[in-house]
């Protein structure tokens, strides 16, 4: 119990300067940390998929897609509470996922990422195929777009709810299952993990969070569904977050959210580099040094930094 | 891929013919008959077929391109589309400075061998032996890195290259085949039959096969395995290369996103041919090809349900799937058996 003080001292730190922030952040800075929030649940999502269960997937970006349509869709054609279209993208994403984690349970490494990375280039031109229903390349618009307060409240609330939940569900019976499985198939089979529910499990679960962060990410673009705001990068985003925060553990999320999050917004204001043009530069120079550096991202440093300090 | 023909001739000749081979042999040849019959009795569907080919010799060649990688360490370069986007417009700039077509060509060739070893060197082999999420997202990092310099030094407009081989086309008994087509698929077969001649008869080729098939057996007769996997990036780039710089004319301009589809139908050749193989890539390619262009031709509907062109993606992506759901393996790869 005595180990566990810091860890939480360190939450409840957290949470403090969360509640605090927007009474003393302007409105754009607010919709920056909203957007680190957006983030936050995205990686974790995808971090238990990728991190805990082992499987690559480079198509997170399409269950945003996916969860931001529902939004902008449901309160488009019903005027529906935000809640409740959040609610539904958790659903619809849950059960899209377990229909991607069926033919995910034959594929591994190299071959699974190659089919997401296709799903997060195809998703996109759905709407353009269907652009009655979803808008084509004008996109979607909500009805009475929420504040960027509303956006960020909704965003850090849903990140604490979520990131509990997904304490509880790796902590016990389903989680070990999940590093099984990560660890040797072959092993979980033997000692009785049922393969099949528990890969498909993990694809559900990692797209429903996605879902949620899709529908928030269309709140936060004031209402807007565009098919071009959920393009392949969205998607590399996500795994970029995952893996600077660090695989397979849930401590430096917060890291890998605000580094996708907030880099490529703050290094547009680099000098040398300046203008929008050169975001992508940074990114992807960072995201290069990062993984020669920091190989098990964030939550490594911090192992090391505590090994360090009990040593 | 040479040596797997000469087993499969002599399983042939003594009689054993297996399920699988007989099946990928009927396949093929039923698609061969049903071209050939299409040919013969519309001129609009031979123009479709030969526009086909030559856009799926350009996935080929890419697709080709990371069976190279993959061969030798079993990982797929993500960044190889962008990388060939990147060296298109190099050559687009080498002209603009005044160098004619075929001599920015040549030098861009050069130069992308250069990019490609030079990556592997730098920032692929720190991470190599680690794990191949570290590997896929390096190259994801790499993907960002590149769309944004392109981005950066050349912007989003549109640039306009001049087709090397004219606006003209032949006449073959009413199909009008430009000479287009015909240059890309000449351009790309030689590239590509250039590359296969390096590994088949060279002492170098024989050293880089060796290196991907038994790495540590080849470091014990003296091959410099890491050298060989650097040069082998050099060769991937090269051929992502000729990819871009044939893609470009049947699109019609250069823009940042041109490579993304083009990288996900290679994507599609590849696991079609079977990620292993570097023939059944380039087949790979040309069966996408013609079958997307077809496709595009004739919208062919079910019901009210058309497939018009937003949907040859999507349509790439069920294809990579259906494959590696009922023949992971693909037409020619072989299946992998893994060792507990």
């Amino acid at each position: 119990m005595k180990r566990q003080i810091p860890a939480l001292a360190s939450l409840v730190v957290v949470a403090a300067v969360l509640v605090i922030l927007p009474f003393i952040l302007s409105d754009y800075n607010i919709s920056l940390v909203a957007q680190v929030g957006i983030f936050f649940i995205g990686v974790l999502g995808l971090n238990i998929l990728t991190g805990y269960t082992g499987q690559i997937s480079i198509g997170h970006g399409a269950f945003m897609a996916i969860g931001g349509y529902t939004t902008a869709v449901m309160s488009r054609d019903h005027h529906t509470n935000f809640v409740v279209t959040m609610l539904l993208a958790f659903a619809i994403c849950f059960v899209v996922g377990l229909l991607v984690g069926l033919p995910a349970l034959r594929l591994s490494g190299v071959y699974l990422a190659l089919v997401t990375f296709a799903l997060a280039v195809s998703v996109p031109l759905l709407p353009l195929k269907w652009s009655k229903f979803l808008g084509g390349t004008g996109g979607v618009a909500s009805y009475n777009p929420p504040s960027h307060l509303w956006v960020y409240t909704a965003a850090w609330a849903c990140s604490a709810i979520l990131l509990v939940l997904a304490w509880l569900i790796l902590r016990g019976r389903v989680g070990r299952a999940f590093r099984a499985v990560r660890d040797s198939e072959i092993a979980a089979v033997a000692s009785g993990v049922e393969l099949p529910v528990y890969k498909t499990l993990a694809f559900g679960i990692s797209a429903a969070y996605a879902g949620v962060a899709g529908s928030l990410f269309v709140l936060a673009a004031n209402g807007f569904a565009q098919p071009t705001e959920f393009g392949v990068f969205l998607s590399l985003q996500l795994l970029v977050g995952a893996a600077v925060a660090g695989l397979g553990s849930l401590w430096g999320i917060l890291a890998g959210a605000a580094f996708v999050g907030l880099l490529p917004t703050v290094s547009s204001s680099v000098p040398v580099i300046g203008s929008a043009h050169g975001r992508n530069v940074v990114f992807g120079v960072a995201v290069i040094l990062v993984m020669l550096v920091l190989p098990d991202g964030f939550a490594g440093l911090l192992a090391r930094i505590r090994r360090l300090a009990r040593a | 891929m040479v040596s797997a023909a000469t087993s499969r001739l002599e399983g042939l000749r003594g009689g054993a013919i297996d399920a699988g081979t007989a099946t990928v042999v009927l396949f093929l040849l039923g698609a061969a008959i049903f071209l050939l019959v299409g040919c013969l009795q519309s001129t609009a569907f031979a123009q479709f077929t030969i526009q086909g080919l030559a856009v799926g010799s350009v996935y080929g060649s890419l697709a080709l391109a990371l069976v190279l990688i993959y061969r030798a360490t079993h990982v797929i370069n993500f960044a190889q589309g962008e990388l060939a986007l990147l060296t298109t417009y190099i050559a687009w700039e080498l002209m603009q400075h005044g160098l004619s077509y075929w001599e920015a060509f040549a030098a861009t060739l050069a130069i992308a061998f250069a990019l490609g070893t030079a990556l592997q060197v730098t920032v692929i082999r720190p991470v190599q032996h680690r794990s191949v999420i570290a590997v896929v997202i390096v190259t994801v990092g790499l993907f960002i890195l590149i769309d944004g310099i392109v981005d950066w030094i050349w912007g989003s407009t549109f640039k306009f290259m001049d087709s090397p081989f004219g606006t003209a086309s032949f006449d073959v008994g009413g199909v009008q085949i430009q000479h287009l087509y015909v240059g890309m698929l000449v351009v790309v077969f030689v590239s590509v039959l250039l590359v296969w001649a390096l590994f088949r008869f060279t002492k170098l080729g024989l050293g880089m096969r060796a290196a991907a098939l038994r790495p540590s057996a080849a470091a014990l007769v003296g091959v410099r395995v890491e050298s060989m996997l650097a040069i082998g990036w050099g060769l991937a780039a090269v051929l992502g290369a000729v990819a871009g710089l044939m893609a470009e004319p049947s699109q019609l301009f250069l823009t940042p996103s041109l490579m993304q589809p083009i990288l996900v139908y290679a994507f599609a050749a590849a696991v079609l041919g079977g990620l292993e193989s570097p023939a059944g890539a380039l087949i790979g390619g040309l069966l996408i090809g013609v079958t997307l262009t077809l496709i595009a031709g004739y919208q062919p509907h079910i019901g009210s349900f058309r497939i018009t062109p937003e949907l040859q993606t999507p349509l790439a992506f069920a294809v990579i799937l259906l494959i590696l759901l009922v023949k992971p393996s693909g037409l020619f790869g072989r299946r992998e058996v893994r060792r507990v």
